[in-house]
């Protein structure tokens, strides 16, 4: 443990333990409590954490800046004149002013509005208006030092297209932070250069982590998800499994359309599997191989907030928000590759009826985190219960009815709020 | 585009504003099953934010081209999807009209929508533009085209309901 985090562990102790050694039981007060929040801003996300800011393809030119959130802390990522990315905290060093107020544009420094203190693309101090007053009173003191009032900077890093930030030294390379079996997924999904084809945003009625966990969570696919289990998306017997990172931080799920398994086990009577449910026009489960697999759902998790998606030809980013202990926004960045043909295009449009704020699969992920959270207050120190796939957080290739992903969820938390 | 003499595109105001409160009336009415009889056999059923309409982007909230895409999206929201009950009041604005021939007109039109959740919690849900384009019969209106542009980019919870 570093200086910093010991100092900062001795000052906001919240009045919090987690109950036991693993991550099986979670206390349902971590959806809820205020302190716990404000520590997850500055433990979790200015943390060893790489967080999404966007991707390279929204920023192609200098000065191309896009405004974006680590936490619910306000960030700015900008293409510097280089061609490089750089990223700080979209607040000006003088009294706080966010910076760049609208969601993105170009620019060549950083200029607050405000009193005019401006800033170079890196988060320099370059100016700092009637800094020597007007005829000869006013101005700062003799003591001003410009160079002490930078912009917080993040290190930035980038890897197939996608930009990630950290305010921490202590973050590892990207490479070694999700590992490289991780890795060759973002590469499966990132196979050549995207474009974007448009934003949602879903606000969500729950704490940003029920949400994660709704990610993490491979056992409730095929179970909430008529449209995954009745048109065989995801069926709990198709081919298939999940991918841990070594520290179970992050996750792949992922499942294969093979051939029809006639195993019972995996047509137990659930309510997703409507068998006399049929689509009149089943274009939108249209589906073209199209990243050298028969992969027909993937979903990968980057810790804390990130969640690169692949469902039939449905590509996305999703990158989570909190917005306060009891409400989140869920961002999509819905792509596609540079040299999709008009046909193409228009089979991943018709996808996107599944997934985003009205999507046939994806709505009912809007809802279910709202519906533990109003229950979350009953008995904070109640607690939910994950037995699903063991204890611990071993990977399941072959099987999603696990619920390793989450409690690899909770490990990460839990180690980066040192709780 | 035709010139149509006042009188007559008096009266195809008339029957668009007839039509249209028919339209929302039956969604909020919850006779769902009606909807997708408002529009022809081939219409086009967009829904979209203002963001990505403004920038050109393609992706849409909810897409539908076709009788069937429509009443899939109803026989879902019947039978297949999970979401809390809830219902629209919709408010709709003045109709412009853009053009306006024989055969067709298209019209603009501010809209708003509260929707009350089961346990009586009432928020303004969405609100923005339609740009609707009709086909006019002798003796009737449907949509061919229905683009609702909303706002705000975000939704709360979920869409589940057309507009």
């Amino acid at each position: 443990m570093t200086e910093v985090s010991r100092a900062d562990r001795a000052l906001r102790a919240p009045a919090f333990t987690w109950p036991r050694d693993d991550t099986m039981r979670v206390p349902y007060q971590v959806y809820t409590d205020p302190e716990l929040y404000a520590l997850e801003q500055q433990r979790l996300f200015r943390g060893p954490t790489w967080n999404f800011l966007c991707l390279e393809a929204e920023i192609p030119n200098s000065g191309d800046y896009k405004a974006t959130h680590v936490g619910d802390a306000p960030v700015v990522v900008v293409r510097k004149m280089d061609g490089g990315i750089s990223a700080v905290l979209n607040r000006c060093a003088h009294k706080g002013a966010v910076l760049c107020y609208k969601p993105r544009g170009n620019i060549q420094e950083f200029n607050c509005v405000y009193h005019n203190w401006v800033y170079n693309l890196e988060g320099k101090l370059q100016a700092v208006a009637f800094r020597r007053g007007v005829g000869g009173k006013g101005g700062v003191g003799a003591d001003f030092d410009q160079s002490q009032h930078n912009l917080e900077p993040l290190r930035v890093t980038t890897y197939r297209g996608l930009v990630f930030g950290t305010f921490s030294n202590l973050t590892p390379s990207f490479r070694d932070y999700l590992g490289d079996e991780l890795l060759k997924c973002v590469d499966r999904v990132f196979i050549k250069s995207v474009k974007v084809l448009g934003y949602h945003s879903q606000v969500l009625p729950n704490n940003w982590k029920l949400y994660a966990e709704n990610n993490k969570d491979s056992y409730h696919a095929s179970l909430l998800h008529v449209f995954h289990n009745t048109f065989g998306v995801v069926r709990a017997n198709m081919g298939g499994g999940i991918k841990l990172s070594a520290n179970g931080w992050h996750h792949l799920s992922y499942t294969e359309r093979t051939p029809p398994n006639d195993d019972a086990t995996g047509r137990e009577k659930v309510r997703s599997l409507k068998e006399e449910y049929s689509l009149e026009d089943p274009s939108v489960m249209e589906h073209r191989l199209e990243l050298g697999d028969r992969i027909t759902n993937s979903i990968q998790t980057v810790f804390p907030t990130l969640v690169i998606q692949q469902i039939l030809n449905a590509l996305a980013v999703r990158h989570l928000i909190p917005r306060g202990p009891e409400r989140s926004e869920l961002l999509w960045t819905v792509l596609g590759f540079a040299d999709d043909d008009e046909d193409l295009l228009k089979v991943r449009i018709r996808n996107n009826n599944l997934v985003g704020p009205a999507g046939f699969i994806s709505m009912e992920d809007g809802c279910v985190g709202g519906f533990v959270q109003r229950t979350a207050k009953v008995d904070p120190s109640a607690e939910t219960i994950m037995p699903m796939g063991g204890r611990g957080i071993e990977p399941s290739e072959g099987s999603r009815v696990t619920e390793a992903a989450v409690r690899g969820f909770w490990k990460g938390w839990r180690e980066c709020m040192w709780l | 585009m035709t010139i149509l003499p006042v009188t007559d595109q008096l009266l195809v105001r008339t029957r668009i504003e007839a039509f249209m409160a028919d339209y929302v009336h039956a969604i909020d009415a919850d006779r769902l099953e009606e909807w997708p009889n408002y529009f022809t056999e081939d219409a086009v059923y967009q829904v979209r934010t203002r963001e990505n309409h403004e920038c050109g982007l393609p992706l849409n909230v909810m897409s539908c081209s076709g009788h069937g895409m429509l009443r899939d999206r109803i026989s879902a929201l019947r039978t297949a999807n999970i979401y809390e009950p809830h219902v629209y009041c919709h408010l709709i604005g003045p109709f412009r009209i853009l053009d306006c021939n024989p055969g067709s007109a298209q019209t603009e039109s501010n809209f708003q929508v509260i929707r009350t959740m089961v346990d009586g919690a009432m928020s303004i849900f969405a609100c923005g533009r339609a740009f609707d384009t009709f086909a006019i019969g002798s003796d009737a209106l449907k949509l061919s085209e229905r683009i609702i542009v909303l706002d705000s980019r975000q939704i709360d919870t979920l869409l589940v309901i057309p507009l």
